[in-house]
């Protein structure tokens, strides 16, 4: 096992480094000039030509690359043309807001998405089951932005329970959770359903009942056991989803996360804080994929062992 | 003939189809095993064989079909009366089964000596390290030759055979009264099937185990069984010792199966086989199941379905069919 997860971990560096490349090499096919953009329309050739030295533009390519890439292992992610900073003071306060409101939505749409699905299976036909399917094709049917307003009228203008905007307080993050969460609960329930119907099938879970196991044992230690595989597989990738897909949520509650720091830096083409925010959702990305891998591992015997 | 273990009376099943749509897949099904006999239940797939086990065990919940007449006793004990928790502590304690496909049958995440243990920890001991040792030795029991490696493994890292070795130890584990082996061996290469054919012989020897023996192999229930009950359409059609169904049957089932095997030095070049096959449940024809596809088939057979009768007063050889006396051995 341990040298599966150190196998896993040696082959994400790679990886990093293309995309590291890709999104540096498709930040400069961006039409617009920085050096251009920070001087200013009126101003003369001169001066945007010594903007761009100032900023390393003039170099080739590859080399401004290399620079980049030192800059990064040396902790300096470049300066914000926008907030007159250093990138990583731009980025990191908004870290907190993104992150919680990710394990947020991420734990509550887990439960109740593997909860909804084992029910549904188990009890397949019957009401119960048409009854999570419903909650679960809604939840991937709600565009987000809708529900999202549709909570913020009802549960904070209507009923005055939550906060409208904002991060003030705890409550603040429950219905951006909720907004968050919807269609990845939906999702989990739909597959955890189909994932558990295939495995209550196979011929190990008659062994199971034959040995004279009870039925909740039945259908956790052996159904689920087995499903958990692909359920995990599944959640890891909507957390990925999730962080990068935390723009349209923090817009709609005017949370000053990572997500609207990426909108509003592509509206004023502050490039060098796009480029640190794609590189970190990429990172995240490989990170999350990573611990999937190895929990996949620690669930599944086969490839531990292989 | 020792005491009766198990006394199927009648048994009815069926499988829903559509909405209140009801078709049977085994009718008036009576047999008894006695204890420490090896009984064979054979006949073509589809024939009603596994439904038969599966409504012995109670097991059908996971399918749409129910028991709808009759009874099964177990040691006198009416199993489709028992509550769920009763049929629980009977289900692989006193009547435990193993199943066609021994790789498929055991759980793909779980140690072999977890599942295992399990069985032991439900009706044997609520000690864990005994169970474990109980776990040890019935591995042992069964042929097992490196006992702790294969308890520390997991079912993808043990062959066919050695997985259906530890099924079985696993379902001998609580020293059942009654096994039913779901055709055990089908999924093996010749010479394991042999070994474990042999394995589960010996147990039964030391054991007294009454095993009720389904396959479709007739080889398999020679070597093996004391009788035979050859099953077709979800009825039982012959019953008989082993030797009197092999050299004196009397129905044109079990002699169209045992023209099927092949003989060395018979000259015949062309391999015989029963032509057509086993009847849709939802088509079943009127009388004799058998009658479309019967060479002696008359109209009575067409219109009436005869009884299961014993065949000139012999109580141990049973046979449905009103042309016995055509068929010749």
């Amino acid at each position: 096992m341990g040298k599966y997860v150190v196998k896993r971990i040696l082959s994400a560096i790679p990886l990093m480094l293309v995309i590291s490349f890709l999104i540096f090499m498709f930040i400069h096919l961006i039409p617009g000039d920085p050096a251009r953009l920070i001087a200013g329309m009126d101003a003369t050739k001169q001066e945007v030509e010594t903007i761009r030295r100032q900023l390393g533009l003039d170099k080739p390519l590859m080399a401004q690359y290399f620079i980049y890439m030192k800059g990064i292992f040396h902790g300096d992610l470049g300066y914000s043309i926008k907030n007159n900073a250093p990138v990583a003071s731009v980025i990191l306060p908004r870290f907190k807001p993104t992150i919680i409101l990710t394990i947020c939505s991420m734990i509550w749409a887990t439960i109740l998405g593997v909860f909804l699905g084992i029910i549904a299976a188990v009890r397949r036909g019957k009401p119960l089951d048409y009854l999570a399917m419903i909650i679960a094709i809604s939840g991937i049917s709600v565009p987000g932005f809708w529900l999202g307003l549709m909570l913020i009228q009802f549960f904070s203008v209507n009923l005055g329970w939550f906060p409208t905007a904002g991060l003030t307080m705890a409550k603040s993050y429950v219905l951006p959770s909720i907004t968050m969460g919807c269609g990845i609960m939906a999702i989990l329930a739909r597959f955890t359903r189909s994932s558990m119907l295939e495995n209550l099938r196979k011929d190990y879970v008659r062994t199971a009942r034959a040995k004279g196991m009870s039925e909740p044992k039945v259908i956790l230690k052996y159904a689920f056991r087995n499903s958990l595989i692909e359920v995990v597989t599944v959640a890891g990738l909507q957390i990925g989803g999730l962080l990068t897909g935390s723009v349209m949520t923090e817009t709609v509650f005017s949370i000053p996360g990572l997500g609207r720091l990426l909108v509003d830096s592509i509206n004023f083409r502050d490039y060098k804080v796009v480029q640190a925010l794609l590189m970190f959702f990429s990172l995240e990305y490989i990170i999350i994929n990573l611990i999937v891998d190895i929990v996949y591992g620690f669930l599944n015997p086969k490839v531990r062992y292989q | 003939m020792g005491e009766k273990v198990l006394e199927v009376e009648h048994l009815r099943t069926e499988f829903k189809q559509e909405k209140k749509k009801y078709v049977t897949a085994i009718n008036d099904v009576s047999f008894t095993l006695n204890e420490g006999e090896i009984v064979g239940l054979v006949g073509e797939s589809g024939c009603g064989k596994s439904v038969t086990s599966l409504s012995i065990m109670r097991l059908l919940g996971d399918t749409s079909g129910r028991v709808t007449q009759g009874k099964i006793l177990f040691k006198g004990q009416d199993v489709l009366s028992l509550s769920n928790k009763q049929m629980r502590n009977l289900r692989g304690g006193r009547m435990s089964m193993i199943f066609q496909d021994p790789m498929s049958s055991l759980n793909p995440v779980t140690r072999i000596e977890t599942q295992m243990m399990e069985t032991l920890l439900l009706h044997r001991t609520k000690d864990k390290a005994q169970a474990r040792r109980m776990a040890a030795e019935m591995l042992k029991k069964v042929g097992i030759p490196d006992v702790e490696t294969t308890l520390r493994s997991y079912p993808h890292q043990l062959s066919g055979g050695m997985c259906q070795r530890v099924m079985i130890a696993m379902s001998m584990s609580c020293d059942p009264q009654l096994l039913i082996a779901d055709e055990p061996t089908t999924a093996l290469d010749v010479t394991i099937q042999a070994q474990i054919l042999e394995l589960m012989k010996k147990l039964q020897r030391e054991e007294k185990t009454t095993i009720l023996l389904i396959t479709h192999d007739l080889g398999v229930v020679a070597q093996m069984c004391s009788r035979v009950l050859v099953m077709y359409a979800g009825r039982i059609v012959e019953e008989a010792p082993v030797h009197e169904l092999f050299y004196n049957h009397r129905h044109p089932y079990t002699q169209g199966l045992i023209d099927c095997i092949p003989k060395i030095g018979s000259g015949v070049r062309r391999l015989p086989s029963i032509r057509g096959s086993v009847p849709d449940l939802a088509l079943m024809p009127a009388g004799c199941k058998f009658a479309p596809r019967c060479p002696f088939a008359s109209d009575e057979c067409r219109k009436n379905e005869p009884e299961l009768l014993p065949y000139e007063g012999d109580p141990t050889h049973l046979v449905r069919c009103f042309r016995t006396k055509e068929v010749l051995s």
